[in-house]
């Protein structure tokens, strides 16, 4: 009784989610441009996706911004989390405060105060401020994931290296960064994503002539979609389907039997 | 009637396909103190946990006063359970702890700030009401968590491995703890350890379990004694153990040698497993024993010496007051009723009891 | 010796406090700067009183009374959701991939656009409803749609931190709960409950603040007519461009989340919360 009930469940929130989806790749198919007609199955989107410059562009934006400001977002803020860690409380606790304003904050606010600030000290709005204003949100979550880490990551085994030799700069990339390498790839993935997904910030960093998937996207959706939109989704979704696929289960069917040995 | 209180009839249970309990048959009489003493995996805590009602057996049936409960949910049991790491309710004070099944059960507000007083009291730790459960040691939460289940008045108090989280000094201490509080309540308790020691200080009766079956039961006395196994003799205190081919009745030959027992009943020439405890074995001048042996190593260990001999190619563990130096000639005597005779393995079933460890 | 070195290794936040000074600080006060002045130059609380404004105070009020709904239904959905995913230990690191992580890499505009499709008075849902011979609904642009939007957008983001939280509770603390003679309706209500409060506050800031700021989900599925507070500050900025009534506006949003913060923050006894 109860199991069915939690099956049902399940597969009601697994529609909920995924039927929007279903239908836009169904729409990426569709001969016509309307998505109130199915007018038969047509892969003239996809092949128009690689002849528009204009979405190309906006893919090649979306991913660099995504990839530049992931990265930087990660040295600064591993870098961030050391000296954080060697900080007062008091220092610590306020600098804490003040990284978590981002992830805190409205993002339409953080977006505007971006872009009065460009403006007041006329920055001219375009690729660049984008990639100022992702790396902004994204440190935060690089701090996030890394922080734990580097707080449970053992003293006494840094310690132990300096007291065989090596130098502090040594100890610390033969012996820290190796414990907490999953909370930097993690971050790094966090923020890559985030930067890909976000619409609000880029919206308001953006100047004229510069567009990701995104702020592309909204434009369109006055004048109605290029169906080349639903096209490229598609394929971002099924790329990163299979990329999850890989990653999760190869690794959740080993452990899985392990995690499970009961007395 | 029997003066059986809970009774598990033909309990099995697998998990993943993994047998851990096999037609297990067990008796526990009111006001006992019973200890269920194996390695992990040897289906102890399953036992426990098919008792109170967190596992339901594949097979079998779980008694109580001869009622059948196997399908009672564990809220509707008249028992109570002490965990492992004491699962106290975090966001609770230690009154509040100690209050919750009180309250459930929709008992006075009287009645359940004197329960909570007297339960204290019996834990010796007055005064700590307002005190959350992350604020007091191991120690300390362990006797909160036997507070919080006592006040309930269970007919039987579930203990799993109570103290297996605290240093060896505190477990001392609540070995006799455990022990004085069972004899104030007078409830039965059933006791899970992987400790011989603590199932040796506190029990009634232990139920030496391996693999998924009983190997023996018995006072602690008996098992210590007169361990029916190799595997019980090994797992119980430190003890030589012997290939030994039973000659005659109360003759046996162990190394190539004849020595004198107690035991009959085993047949003529049938090999057999020999138990000798290390403390049974005498050294004596060479030539005056059963045998001749050399001290290969000596450890002081406070009350007692402990020596390995070598003697006719086996490592006896030997202690004694007695010093002898390492490389001295010994001879080794054994008195008849110190030696154990135990019939070898022989079904399938049995191989349970061999050594794996 | 080592005092040397603290500092030296604090230097290494230097370059990231920089950072924030420059993009999270400054930016802040340019909002206060816009929002105190008039265009004209010279202190103003009128960009503030501004939200009085009918039309302004009508927008704030529609997006808190939607925020508030689109918050208790994810909370009412979420719940057993996590509950249900914590029970299923085997399976369930890949149903979280699939329920959170996967859906979010379908463009926001565009699942939200989907929504569109489905609602329409020609959508999907309508034509099975005419199909079976039902009335059309009127769906598109209400603020059902748009509640149903943000629901569809953040309640992972209740779920997580639920799930999280439930999932570091100890099975043994359920046991004692049945163990004391509570079945499954009070170990849910005294002690399940509780013990996940951190987790129900995280998931409530979460949904809430991005719920009441929005603009995005109600131009899309409101039709632009129905108007969020989100909305009223967007076109401050891009249609009438009143930046100094917009920033106005942006500081009231921000006290806004504020003192919802300040609020959840009173019962999350232990203040630690879990971030994600």
């Amino acid at each position: 009784m109860k199991k069915a009930f939690s099956k049902v469940y399940l597969l009601l929130v697994f529609l909920f989610l995924y039927v929007p989806i279903v239908i836009m790749m169904a729409l990426s198919f569709n001969a016509s441009k309307s998505r109130a007609v199915w007018a038969g199955f047509s892969t003239k989107w996809y092949e128009e996706l690689w002849r528009s410059a204009s979405i190309m562009d906006a893919v090649k934006n979306t991913f660099t911004i995504a990839l530049i400001s992931s990265a930087a977002a990660t040295v600064l803020g591993v870098l961030a989390c050391i000296g954080i860690m060697a900080m007062s409380r008091r220092g610590k606790t306020v600098t804490m405060a003040v990284n978590n304003i981002p992830l805190l904050n409205a993002d339409i606010v953080t977006g505007l105060s971006l872009m009065l600030t460009y403006v007041f000290f006329g920055i001219s709005l375009g690729y660049g401020t984008i990639v100022f204003a992702h790396i902004t949100f994204n440190v935060p979550y690089v701090i996030l994931s890394v922080m734990p880490r580097l707080k449970n990551s053992s003293r006494s085994t840094y310690e132990a290296a300096m007291d065989l030799g090596a130098s502090p700069v040594r100890a610390f990339f033969a012996v820290v960064m190796p414990e907490i390498m999953p909370g930097i790839v993690s971050g790094f993935l966090l923020s890559f994503s985030m930067s890909i997904d976000d619409f609000i910030i880029t919206y308001f960093t953006k100047g004229a002539g510069v567009n990701t998937i995104s702020t592309m996207i909204y434009t369109q959706v006055r004048r109605g979609i290029v169906p080349s939109m639903y096209a490229l989704s598609t394929i971002l979704f099924v790329l990163v389907m299979v990329l999850l696929l890989i990653t999760n289960f190869a690794p959740a069917a080993k452990s899985r039997d392990d995690s499970k040995k009961g007395k | 009637m029997s003066d059986h209180l809970i009774d598990l009839v033909d309990i099995s249970k697998s998990f993943d396909g993994q047998l851990v309990l096999d037609e297990m048959n067990l008796y526990i009489r009111e006001n006992e103190f019973v200890t269920l003493l194996g390695p992990s995996g040897c289906g102890k805590t399953t036992t426990l946990r098919i008792i109170g009602g967190f596992e339901t057996p594949d097979t079998g049936k779980v008694l109580f006063n001869g009622a059948d409960i196997t399908g009672l949910p564990a809220y509707k049991r008249q028992l109570n359970t002490v965990f492992q790491r004491y699962a106290l309710f975090p966001h609770l004070t230690i009154a509040e702890n100690i209050a919750f099944g009180l309250k459930i059960k929709k008992k006075s507000r009287d009645y359940i700030r004197d329960k909570i007083k007297y339960s204290l009291k019996l834990v010796n730790l007055e005064g700590y009401e307002d005190r959350m459960p992350d604020s007091l040691s191991g120690g300390q939460q362990q006797r909160i968590a036997i507070a919080r289940a006592i006040v309930n008045e269970p007919k039987v108090l579930l203990l799993d491995e109570p103290l297996g989280a605290l240093d060896l000094k505190l477990r001392q201490e609540m070995q006799y703890e455990l022990i004085r509080l069972k004899n104030e309540i007078g409830i039965t308790f059933i006791y899970v350890t992987h400790d011989q020691e603590e199932a040796l200080t506190m029990s009634d009766t232990i139920v030496v379990m391996n693999q998924g079956y009983i190997q023996q039961i018995g006072t602690p006395e008996a098992i210590y004694n007169e361990p029916e196994n190799a595997f019980v003799a090994d797992f119980i205190g430190d003890s030589n153990i012997l290939d030994g081919i039973m000659i005659q009745d109360r003759l046996v030959e162990i190394l190539g040698t004849r020595m004198a027992c107690v035991d009959a009943g085993f047949g003529l020439n049938k090999p057999v497993d020999v138990v000798i405890r290390p403390e049974d074995v005498e050294l004596t001048g060479p030539g005056e024993g059963a045998m001749d042996g050399v001290v290969t190593s000596v450890i002081f260990k406070g009350v007692h010496y402990e020596m390995e001999v070598e003697a006719n190619g086996f490592e006896w563990l030997v202690q004694s007051t007695h010093m002898h130096e390492v490389g001295a000639h010994v001879g080794l005597r054994v008195e008849p009723d110190n030696i154990q005779i135990m019939n070898k393995p022989e079904s399938e079933d049995e191989k349970a009891v061999e050594l794996d460890v | 010796m080592s005092d040397r070195r603290s500092t030296r290794r604090r230097l290494l936040a230097g370059p990231y406090i920089v950072w924030m000074v420059l993009f999270t600080l400054v930016p802040l006060a340019m909002i206060f700067v816009y929002g105190f002045t008039a265009p004209q130059g010279g202190l103003t609380m009128a960009n503030i009183l501004a939200v009085g404004q009918k039309e302004n105070l009508k927008a704030l009020l529609l997006s808190l009374k939607l925020s508030l709904l689109c918050t208790v239904i994810c909370l009412l959905l979420a719940y057993p959701l996590a509950m249900i995913l914590r029970s299923n230990t085997k399976s369930s690191a890949s149903l979280i991939v699939f329920i959170f992580i996967l859906p979010m890499w379908m463009n926001f505009l565009l699942r939200t656009l989907a929504w569109q499709i489905l609602l329409e008075n020609n959508g999907v849902i309508n034509t099975v409803l005419t199909f079976f011979g039902l009335p059309k609904a009127k769906m598109i642009n209400t603020e059902g749609a748009i509640v149903l939007g943000m629901v569809y957008n953040y309640l992972p983001f209740m779920v997580l931190p639920l799930y999280n939280v439930l999932t570091k509770i100890d099975d043994s603390i359920f046991e004692a709960a049945r163990d004391l003679g509570a079945n499954s309706f009070w170990t849910f209500v005294r002690v399940t409950v509780p013990l996940s409060v951190p987790g129900i506050i995280s998931g409530i800031t979460m949904v809430f603040v991005p719920a009441l700021t929005t603009f995005v989900i109600s131009d899309l599925l409101g039709g632009g007519k129905i108007l969020l507070i989100g909305n009223v500050i967007e076109q401050k900025f891009t249609t009438t461009y009143n930046w100094n009534v917009g920033s106005g506006l942006s500081i009231v949003l921000m006290i806004f989340v504020i003192g919802s913060m300040a609020v959840l923050q009173i019962f999350d006894k232990d203040g630690e919360g879990t971030a994600l």
